[in-house]
């Protein structure tokens, strides 16, 4: 048995340190702007937890879960995985560390190469990391579809004789193939039915318990966040704006947005739906140009004087939300 | 609730992706008459020395003559046997067709393929070579190249499949375009896949179904242009027999109109040849791509 090391129990397996991510765009002929995909977030992810990122289409969570297993460059801050710094790792020095940290794909009808069989997905992974081959790669396969709970037969099947659920049940074999520790979950199960997701949401917790897995769950679902996370953060425009504990954001949370995210989860009680709520007006502005001070201020119900000029920062311990004005 | 137990189609048996495509090819008839033609002409053309009655190239005593039942389809202005010929000719056309779409749909695949996955000024550069061989007047530089280096059955595929690969390119830079978009091959990034991994076993494989039918018209296009230098005398060269050379034989008037057997057997095979594999590219094109 391993004794983990006070220095390593407390150090995170995932640091990021005012992490940016632009991407170029044309405005003009000539005049080039740069979209704020992601605009300095600082996060810690320990080993073992699940860290849900909500937020609207377009705020960036995505591209974070993209920069963070380093699919895109960052344009500044750091990422350190387990102490070691990755930020400007090239491709090749990367390659041993694809073992650690994998992706599950939101859409499991592209994420899947139509060309191969069942097993071919899950032994390729094998096979280019120079591990086993042959009967033992045919083994491997054989326990990666006992986890994700699908039948030995589909070894041989392709990809397109599976349904939505069964398909994503094969990229999470594939993600753990190489036996990661770290896995970003890009919206798993947003494109499924609600009764699959449940199921794949489901199997997400059991492999976690089983496999010690770490998540860096992204959703904008917001109950199949609340589900599964330990902790979650609110983003918006690029920027975490709220960042704690699940429970104590879903139930007080602190930054206004997040208090509107929540409301507008319909209500299924004819009788709560009455009650006075407030509604989250208009669209996110352009990330291309983002409004002054705190983001959030157009849209923002309680916005005063100092919203306009001033942009908050992330502060608070434990629960924490970048809000001049937090509520509660 | 038992969606992870049985698969949705439980078939015995997994119907690849290969079984399907046939199926969809066999359905259109004209399609594998088109194989079925296109088998015999490539059988014709290999067994060419066994199936003739004469040699290609030996003179008999009879100048032009009708056919008869020594000489089937007669002879021509050299006393040559026309039927031994034309059989002959088949090998060296389908040789050309084949050798210059072996050549130029390599050389665009692979130019297209590191061309989409590299991007940046890479994908620039190669793009706008392309621009250039496709702006040229290329039959004036066929022309061109083919009286300097001098007409030969290698010159002529070189010079047509240099003046080919551009298109096959393109459509293999817009087909990978797309699909190294996919999440499937962003996967294979991160499981740390190397570039040759993923261009050979993810996004060629993808891209396959309009190479093969883009190749398939291409050797009916190559044959023809074959027919089109070798009718201008910039092709094939006698004494070896070619159909376009061998049209071009019927170039004056009297040939026209008195010896129609010096004109029509060459012309007939010609046009059988090109709709035969045209028509397989008909059928490839639609068993490939069942959306279409």
């Amino acid at each position: 048995m391993t004794v983990i090391t006070e220095s390593n129990a407390s150090r995170p397996l995932l640091q990021l340190e005012g992490v940016k991510k632009y991407y170029p765009s044309r405005k003009g002929l000539f005049a080039k702007g740069r979209i704020q995909a992601v605009d300095g977030v600082t996060l810690d992810v320990h080993a073992g937890e699940t860290v849900g990122l909500v937020g609207e289409s377009g705020c960036g969570k995505s591209t974070l879960g993209r920069t963070i297993i380093r699919l895109e460059h960052s344009d500044a801050g750091r990422i350190l995985y387990d102490g070691e710094e990755i930020t400007a790792y090239s491709v090749r020095r990367m390659r041993p560390l694809r073992t650690q940290m994998q992706m599950i794909f939101q859409d499991p009808y592209s994420s899947l190469n139509p060309r191969q069989r069942v097993e071919d997905i899950l032994a390729e992974p094998l096979i280019a990391h120079g591990l086993p081959r042959g009967e033992d790669a045919r083994r491997s396969v054989g326990k990666l579809l006992d986890l994700v709970q699908l039948p030995r037969s589909s070894r041989s099947r392709y990809p397109h004789e599976f349904s939505g659920g069964q398909r994503q049940r094969i990229g999470i074999a594939r993600a753990l193939a190489l036996k990661p520790r770290l896995i970003v979950c890009d919206e798993p199960v947003s494109a499924l039915d609600v009764s699959v997701q449940a199921q794949i949401l489901n199997l997400l917790k059991d492999l976690q318990d089983e496999l010690k897995l770490t998540y860096v769950f992204i959703g904008h679902g917001l109950g199949a966040v609340r589900y599964i996370s330990t902790r979650v953060a609110v983003m918006y425009l690029g920027k975490i704006v709220e960042l704690g504990e699940t429970n104590r954001v879903f139930d007080a949370p602190r930054h206004p947005y997040t208090s509107l995210l929540l409301q507008a989860i319909p209500v299924a009680d004819p009788r709560r739906r009455l009650r006075e709520r407030l509604v989250l007006q208009g669209e996110a502005p352009n990330p291309e140009n983002p409004p002054p001070g705190c983001r959030f201020h157009p849209r923002c119900p309680f916005a005063r004087e100092r919203c306009f000029s001033e942009a908050p920062s992330l502060t608070g311990n434990g629960h924490a939300a970048a809000c001049h004005y937090p509520l509660g | 609730m038992s969606e992870a137990i049985e698969p949705e189609r439980a078939r015995t048996g997994s119907a690849g992706p290969f079984r399907q495509f046939a199926g969809r090819f066999c359905r259109h008839k004209l399609a594998v008459v088109g194989l079925a033609v296109t088998a015999a002409l490539i059988l014709t053309a290999l067994l060419a020395p066994l199936l003739s009655p004469h040699s290609p190239y030996s003179v008999s005593d009879t100048f032009s003559s009708p056919p008869s039942s020594r000489h089937w389809l007669g002879t021509d202005p050299v006393g040559r046997d026309v039927f031994s010929r034309l059989i002959a000719a088949s090998r060296v056309s389908l040789a050309v067709g084949f050798a210059t779409v072996a050549l130029y749909v390599t050389a665009g695949t692979l130019i297209g393929l590191v061309s989409a996955y590299v991007g940046g000024w890479v994908d620039l550069i190669v793009m706008r070579v392309t621009d250039m061989f496709m702006a040229f007047p290329f039959l004036m530089v066929i022309l061109v190249v083919v009286s300097v280096l001098g007409a030969s059955l290698q010159t002529i595929v070189f010079v047509l499949a240099l003046f080919s690969w551009p298109t096959v390119a393109r459509l293999v830079r817009s087909s990978v375009l797309s699909l190294k978009e996919q999440d499937f091959v962003k996967a294979g990034r991160a499981l740390g896949f190397g570039a040759p991994r993923i261009l050979f076993r993810h996004l060629l494989p993808n891209a396959l179904a309009p190479i093969v039918v883009n190749a398939t018209f291409g050797v009916a296009g190559a044959i023809l242009s074959e027919s089109g230098l070798s009718f201008l005398g910039m092709g094939v060269q006698p004494p070896a027999a070619s159909w376009g050379n061998m049209l071009g034989d019927a170039q004056s008037l009297t040939v026209l109109t008195d010896q129609p057997w010096l004109w029509l057997p060459p012309g007939l095979m010609l046009l059988i040849a090109v709709l035969a594999i045209n028509f397989v590219g008909d059928g490839l094109r639609d068993a490939l791509d069942p959306n279409g």
